[in-house]
């Protein structure tokens, strides 16, 4: 073998491993430190876990950024999709701060501590995160309260369902989603004494695969309606319609192309006017850090529109549930509530509150499913 | 078990296992010539990529499913480069091979995720659909389901009763003492890895046009290395591996019934179910030097060329 192959060889591989540190490493060929945009100007970095076209979670942060950016022209938007919960987090938003980002939306459960980290070691960069239950003096959180919404979800199916029978195709059985069957339930059995739900827990947030399978045996059992609570809801809907059920969508407003025919309705989330204050608030100087938990009144919590299969009177009931709820006349879960197991959860004249809700480890009576 | 209970398991089975079983065939081929592939699933989901992408833009599933078997073969064909014309090390080419087709898949795929597609949709047979209970359980299927026992007949055939077969064979169990019978070690190697390849891009297409019909990143979720192991587990026999993708398929499919049935054991539990149930298997059956792996599996041939 000819002798300076070895070397050559070896000089290629270090100049391809230079080149990849460079790349990668620092972030590539973005100045050091940017300077501080013009007033009126704002760099917002937002963070995806996954797809902005996922037709789910990712697409409902992405919407609601692009229609910030329609009410903002004066804001650029930094916008990374597919990135690690952990340290590459932590190097991504490093990197839109040097950038100039002065506000950052880490968009995932898991991207809080890594946020943390950052914004301890940037105090001037604001940072809003969806879900997150840690606050900071340059962090904040921000979510809706989705159980009101699911009950009114269960009101729409309990009218429209034929077999009284629903699936729910669920990621974990994590207190957030189980509050989420649970109200679901709670406003079907609203209109239908005898309304069953039955809920299948993936192990995951994201297998398409196990989703088909795990609606398809849920129709099996006699279900004739699916509700989902995964990243995205595309796989579970299309199964629902290709075998002429009923479907409940969740985290995004156009699901319902995927079901022209059995689409009730569905929880979408509508980031955008939030996103255009929280821009606001940094330009103005007036932000400041809170837990934001909303509600049906707010604006980012949006009820989609109901499919041809819906009976009138059906809407007519969940808008004035709706009301209700706003008002605060009515609460999703309020006493007398037992849990399939027999144990009463929650007692006469008792109102859950979210802290109880975060909190929750049941399903309720009629629900067949495990909890734990 | 009711008779709708038991016919839901085995649909499911059948939908679950199938995908794996192309895989698992595959990645048989390639074992016997004495090549471990662990990047079996970057290749599943290149298949699957490029087969949902091909169906969005043709508008014909068929197109998808070839166009799928031709990506696996050819990231099967990069892979057999490495390990062969190179002599890198199998095992780690092969997780090389895994997350670049898990990375490429992902940047190729992301214009598709969303995209709605017809996929391939279930072929019913003359008489044999109408029949009561076995009609729709065993004869209402896509045409990737109806061809997967053939083709594992054909896998079974081909090796065990061919000259290509036996030299297949015999360079996985002693590629020298083949290459001193005049056979090429590296052509038949070659060959095997892309027919793995193919039936890997297969595997993938039946996920993302027959199953999901959707794309996601990573949405065999480990199940090429599902297919590494009930190789091992179905000792190396294409008609074994019929039997062992069906358990697991089964598996799946059963945790996820008995969680809509209500029945009261954790979802966690429920979870583990395919894989305790694949390692209960392997205790039971144990070994034998009969059903042992090709001698030299995973070692690479010093050739004389």
């Amino acid at each position: 073998m000819n002798p300076a192959r070895p070397l050559i060889q070896t000089l290629l591989v270090i100049l391809a491993c230079v080149a990849l540190v460079f790349t990668t490493g620092t972030g590539g060929w973005a100045p050091a430190l940017a300077q501080a945009p013009a007033p009126g100007r704002l760099i917002v970095g937002i963070l995806h876990i996954g797809s902005v076209a996922d037709g789910g979670y990712n697409q409902a942060h992405a919407e609601g950024i692009r229609v910030m950016k329609k009410n903002l022209p004066n804001v650029e938007v930094i916008e990374v999709e597919n990135i690690p919960e952990g340290a590459d987090a932590e190097r991504v938003m490093e990197n839109m701060i040097r950038q100039g980002a002065k506000l950052i939306i880490p968009a995932s459960f898991g991207y809080l501590d890594p946020a943390l980290n950052v914004a301890r070691r940037y105090p001037d960069v604001k940072f809003v995160h969806p879900g997150g239950f840690k606050l900071a003096p340059n962090l904040g959180t921000y979510w809706a309260s989705t159980p009101e919404a699911f009950y009114l979800m269960g009101i729409a199916a309990g009218h429209t369902s034929k077999a009284g029978r629903a699936g729910f195709v669920v990621a974990l059985p994590i207190s957030f989603f189980l509050a989420n069957v649970n109200a679901f339930h709670l406003g079907a059995r609203s209109v239908n004494p005898r309304f069953e739900t039955r809920v299948v827990f993936t192990g995951t947030f994201l297998d398409p695969g196990k989703e088909a399978t795990a609606a398809n045996a849920l129709l099996d059992q006699g279900a004739d309606l699916l509700a989902v609570i995964v990243d995205s809801p595309i796989t579970v809907v299309q199964v629902a319609e290709r075998r002429g059920a009923f479907s409940v969508g969740y985290h995004f407003v156009g699901l319902q192309k995927f079901a022209p025919k059995g689409w009730i309705s569905g929880i979408a989330f509508t980031w955008g006017g939030l996103y255009t204050r929280f821009a606001k608030q940094v330009m103005d100087g007036t932000w400041k850090s809170e837990a934001l938990f909303g509600s049906l009144a707010s604006d980012f919590l949006t009820i989609a529109p109901f499919g041809p299969a819906v009976p009138p009177a059906a809407i007519r009931v969940v808008n004035a549930t709706k009301q209700a709820f706003i008002s605060g006349q009515r609460a999703a879960f309020q006493g007398p509530i037992r849990d399939n197991r027999g144990v009463e959860r929650v007692t006469t004249g008792q109102v859950l509150t979210p802290a109880d809700i975060g909190r929750m480890d049941w399903l309720a009576e009629g629900v067949i499913g495990q909890p734990r | 078990m009711s008779a709708p209970f038991l016919v839901s398991v085995i649909l499911g089975a059948i939908a679950s296992g199938t995908a794996v079983l192309y895989a698992t065939l595959g990645e048989v081929i390639g074992e016997r010539a004495g090549i471990v592939n662990l990047g079996l699933e970057g290749v599943m989901l290149m298949g699957a990529v490029v087969g949902f992408a091909t169906t969005v833009q043709t508008g014909s599933a068929g197109f998808g499913v070839v166009a799928a078997a031709l990506a696996g073969g050819l990231l099967n064909l990069v892979f057999a480069y490495l390990v062969i014309s190179r002599r890198a090390n199998q095992l780690a080419s092969g997780l090389a091979l895994m997350f670049c087709g898990v990375g490429l898949s992902a940047l190729l795929g992301a214009p598709y995720v969303g995209s709605r597609i017809e996929g391939l949709n279930e072929i019913r047979l003359p008489v044999l659909s109408d029949l009561p209970v076995a009609g729709p359980m065993l004869f209402t299927h896509d045409i990737l389901v109806f061809l997967v026992v053939p083709v594992a007949l054909l896998v079974w055939l081909a090796l065990f009763f061919t000259r290509w077969g036996l030299a297949l064979r015999a360079v996985g169990e002693n590629p020298t003492a083949a290459y001193a019978a005049g056979l090429s070690p590296m052509i038949v190697q070659y060959q095997a890895l892309l027919l793995a390849g193919l039936l890997g891009g297969l595997a993938g297409a039946h996920l993302s046009l027959a199953v999901a019909r959707t794309w996601a990143e990573w949405m065999t979720a480990g199940r090429g290395f599902i297919a590494v192991a009930l190789v091992i587990f179905s000792k190396w026999h294409p008609l074994r591996a019929v039997v062992g993708a069906l358990l697991f398929g089964g598996a799946v499919a059963l945790q996820l019934q008995m969680q809509a049935r209500g029945v009261p054991i954790s979802s966690f539990l429920l979870d583990m179910l395919p894989y305790l149930l694949s390692v209960g298997v392997l205790i039971l059956w144990g070994g034998t030097r009969r059903h042992a792996a090709p001698a030299s599996l995973g070692r690479v041939f010093q050739g004389t060329e």
